[in-house]
């Protein structure tokens, strides 16, 4: 993965830089140690390393203001982090960069369960936003898997999605408003505990931008009351045409499934081996949860179970109690865990229309012969949304590189289809010299134009969601 | 100018010389802006529609009436129920998919499912300079690069000329359940709406007459779904709502939701029409503030259309808020959207200039 050269005028000042940052931040918010600044040198995407310059943890609007004036006036490169979680490399430093973690912003602003929302510093993490609302009978419904670690900030970057999105939308459909500062220092506010925007909807361009155009530093999300209860069903079929035909099936009928997963052999075998949760051996597995009442529930789960039964499955599991609805979803939470036991494994996201599926499996069982490497797929099935988990050695020569190209060549397969690159981990560095696969010049200088207007001098994380060779002029510049 | 495909718009676009009004079904004219019309209308018609995959794609020319009859038949409908305007306003003309994104126009479900906005999965458009640019696609989740899908959606053509918009759509339902409440105050009826929309019980609907068709405070909650489910909620609910009285229940075709959304009781009343978004709990405040002559709230209290005097700057009354208020209908010497603050307003500013660098897309619509 190409990344820019660092700016040797930027390097050479180092210890002015940090003299600068340490003016406006206390002591310990500084890290410049070089043994220290290499606890940033990647994300989850950990096969690219680089420590940066230094890096800042500011604890309030006021000091990420001070940060980027700073750098902004020196001509720094500045890159966000939220917790570190980006799958796509979406936090990675270059050597020349000030990383701005927001590790430190963690508190709740306000909470008001009347208008149903909260609002957070954006260092605190996915989870401990339902954690802050949950005695109150609330939750915050985007639930990326990494939720326990992820931070809302990163979450706002790249928009990230979860297994109930079905339902309750992914980040951007339940974000109410943020304050954000731009890369030159000015404070924003965008949007509020109200609805929708007064002008142009720039709230719903900064929501996935990557920490490209701004540093969000508060959000006002929107919060709901917790469902009654909720059940999932498992069924195993011999096919993963009639699994996509169950699922068809199941949404024409008019039923709303707050989430429907799927799982393919290689898959079902690791978690078998791993969690030993007792899924049936087929060729493809669905889990498929509903929300409500227990009367709603059952009413429900009848329809679903009657739509499922006409298909033939080799196995029919509804959950009668929590026990065994915990059980059910064991397997499927335990995927990336068994799958990483057997080897080390790149996760993509990239999203299908579902009428796609089959085709898709198929190539991609016909790819991983040609390349030599096994694949496992998770899959959001009511959205689309893919989650093929290449395996490869990451100490063998060439397995990374090879596990990349299978990657791309399953990427361009998706927008082949209809679909994208990515559902829900975003560009970072992983896809982004895949863009010009999924858009068109004249997209991507649309796209980056707005980056022009928030972000003229292309300081903030530039190397990234663009293929280099498209923005290089602008980071030039 | 009425281009029958998107090149042909952008060769339009490219060779314009003055300002250029773009033009939907012309139900939602909204604003003032000068300019020769282009008309959208001929680049209509569906493209894709997979119910199992609930995405349909069609030009942005394309009759909404068109595109719901398709989903009916399929027993999907568009979810966030675009507001006709057309009695509101006393326009005539067919409303198109685009005029409903350009305008992000949304109805009484928002509250529940989310906004125009939120249903939008891809565009096709036009910039100011006669570039032809993509961006989201077809697919419900999609974070591939920025999202100029919810940019473009509410920019009232001032950045671009849609001409392809693709839709997510969602089942339609079994039944419609309507619970009133009698003679709250505004301030007790958006208390009595936040209780339930903060209950498990899913509303799709919470709206508050300070007049209803009789004459006295009307609360109105909308439940939908299976009949057993939408009595079940419906009982769960009224015993919520004990403490503002007794809710009376009743299952029709939800006509009465038509009338939330279209705004039909302003219809033939003089005045101007402000279209007010704000936090539900300081709704009823705000409404004290400007002495309007009629008043309506949906999504909650989070929505108030006010009916004033032609003329007034309702801003100066309502203040500082946390919000914004658009005139929707009728003239007055201040802008028809809500001034951004200097540093949002850069933002804008720069945004237009980008797109559309002559200033020749809906020029004075929003600005």
């Amino acid at each position: 993965m190409e990344m820019p050269t660092p700016d040797a005028s930027v390097m050479s000042r180092k210890a002015q830089i940090v003299e600068r940052l340490s003016e406006v931040l206390p002591r310990d918010a500084v890290i410049s140690d070089e043994r220290e600044t290499r606890a940033y040198e990647c994300d989850a995407l950990t096969a690219y390393k680089c420590p940066p310059l230094c890096a800042v943890l500011p604890a309030n609007t006021k000091q990420v203001s001070d940060v980027l004036r700073i750098c902004h006036e020196m001509g720094v490169p500045v890159v966000p982090r939220g917790s570190g979680t980006s799958l796509a490399g979406g936090a990675l430093p270059t050597a020349d960069c000030v990383i701005l973690g927001v590790a430190k912003m963690n508190d709740v602003i306000e909470t008001n369960y009347d208008d149903r929302y909260i609002r957070v510093q954006t260092g605190r993490t996915n989870l401990s936003v339902t954690g802050a609302v949950e005695t109150n009978g609330f939750f915050y419904a985007p639930d990326p898997s990494s939720q326990l670690a992820c931070a809302i900030a990163g979450n706002i970057a790249m928009n990230s999605g979860g297994a109930h999105c079905l339902k309750y939308g992914v980040t951007t459909n339940n974000l109410m408003g943020v304050t954000m500062v731009l890369m030159d220092g000015t404070v924003v506010q965008i949007g509020g505990a109200h609805l929708d925007a007064g002008g142009l909807d720039i709230l719903g361009v900064i929501c996935g931008s990557e920490g490209q155009l701004g540093v969000v530093t508060e959000a006002t999300l929107r919060i709901l009351h917790k469902p009654e209860g909720a059940r999932p069903v498992l069924m195993g079929y011999d096919s993963s045409e009639v699994a996509g035909q169950v699922v068809t099936d199941i949404i024409k009928a008019g039923i709303l499934p707050v989430a429907i997963e799927f799982m393919d052999r290689p898959c079902i075998e690791a978690t078998e081996a791993f969690a030993k949760a007792g899924y049936p051996m087929c060729e493809a597995l669905l889990i498929v949860e509903v929300e409500g009442s227990d009367a709603e529930i059952d009413a429900q789960l009848k329809l679903i179970m009657e739509i499922a039964a006409k298909h033939n499955p080799v196995e029919l599991r509804e959950a009668k109690d929590a026990d065994e609805a915990g059980r059910i979803w064991l397997g499927r939470k335990s995927a990336f865990g068994a799958m990483g036991q057997i080897n080390d494994y790149m996760c993509l996201d990239g999203t299908i229309p579902v009428s796609s599926l089959p085709f898709v499996l198929k190539r991609i069982g016909e790819m991983s012969k040609e390349f030599g490497l096994d694949v496992g797929n998770v899959f959001h099935a009511g959205d689309g949304n893919m989650h093929p988990l290449i395996l490869f050695d990451a100490n063998k020569p060439g397995d990374l590189e090879l596990c990349e190209d299978f990657g791309a060549e399953i990427l361009k397969l998706c927008v082949e289809v209809g679909g994208c690159l990515t559902g829900e981990h975003g560009v970072g560095i992983e896809k982004r010299d895949l863009m010009n696969v999924q858009y068109d010049p004249a997209d991507l200088e649309a796209q980056m134009a707005i980056k022009d207007i928030f972000d003229p001098a292309w300081l903030l994380n530039a190397a990234k969601v663009f293929p280099l060779n498209t923005s290089e002029t602008r980071r030039a510049a | 100018m009425t281009p029958k495909t998107e090149t042909e718009l952008a060769q339009m676009i490219a060779g314009a010389n003055g300002p250029l009004r773009i033009k939907g079904g012309g139900t939602r004219a909204i604003g003032h802006c000068e300019g020769d019309a282009l008309n959208t209308s001929a680049m209509s018609g569906i493209s894709l529609y997979e119910p199992g995959a609930l995405t349909i794609v069609a030009g942005a020319g394309t009759p909404l009436a068109e595109v719901e009859k398709v989903l009916a038949a399929e027993n999907q409908r568009i979810a966030f129920e675009p507001m006709d305007h057309r009695a509101l306003l006393g326009t005539k003309g067919e409303p198109t998919l685009g005029g409903m994104a350009a305008a992000n126009v949304s109805g009484p479900r928002r509250i529940s499912v989310g906004a125009c906005r939120d249903f939008m999965l891809g565009v096709r458009f036009v910039d100011g300079a006669g570039n032809i640019i993509k961006n989201g696609g077809r697919v419900m989740k999609n974070v591939t690069g920025y999202d100029l899908v919810k940019l473009m959606t509410g920019s009232y053509g001032t950045l671009g000329v849609l001409t392809e918009v693709s839709l997510k759509v969602l089942p339609n339902v079994d039944c419609v359940g309507t619970l009133r409440l009698h003679g709250l105050t505004d301030a007790q009826a958006i208390q009595a709406l936040s209780a339930a929309l903060g209950s498990p019980f899913e509303a799709t609907g919470a709206a508050h007459f300070p007049k209803g068709p009789a004459g006295d405070p009307v609360t109105m909650l909308r439940i939908e779904g299976f009949e057993d489910s939408v009595n079940y909620r419906a009982g769960k609910l009224t015993s919520l709502l004990k403490p503002y009285g007794d809710a009376e229940m009743t299952v029709d075709d939800g006509a009465a939701w038509t009338d939330v959304r279209d705004v039909t009781t302003f219809a033939d009343q003089p005045g101007n029409v402000w279209r007010i978004s704000t936090k539900p709990s300081d709704a009823a405040e705000l409404v004290s503030r400007i002495d309007a002559k009629a008043v309506q709230y949906d999504w909650g209290g989070g929505l108030i259309w006010a009916l004033t005097d032609e003329g007034r700057d309702l801003r100066s009354a309502l203040g500082t808020f946390d919000g914004h208020a658009t005139l929707i209908r009728g003239t007055a010497d201040v802008p028809t959207f809500h001034p951004e603050v200097p540093a949002l307003a850069a933002i804008t500013t720069g945004l237009r200039a980008k797109f559309d660098p002559r200033g020749i897309l809906n020029s004075g619509i929003m600005s």
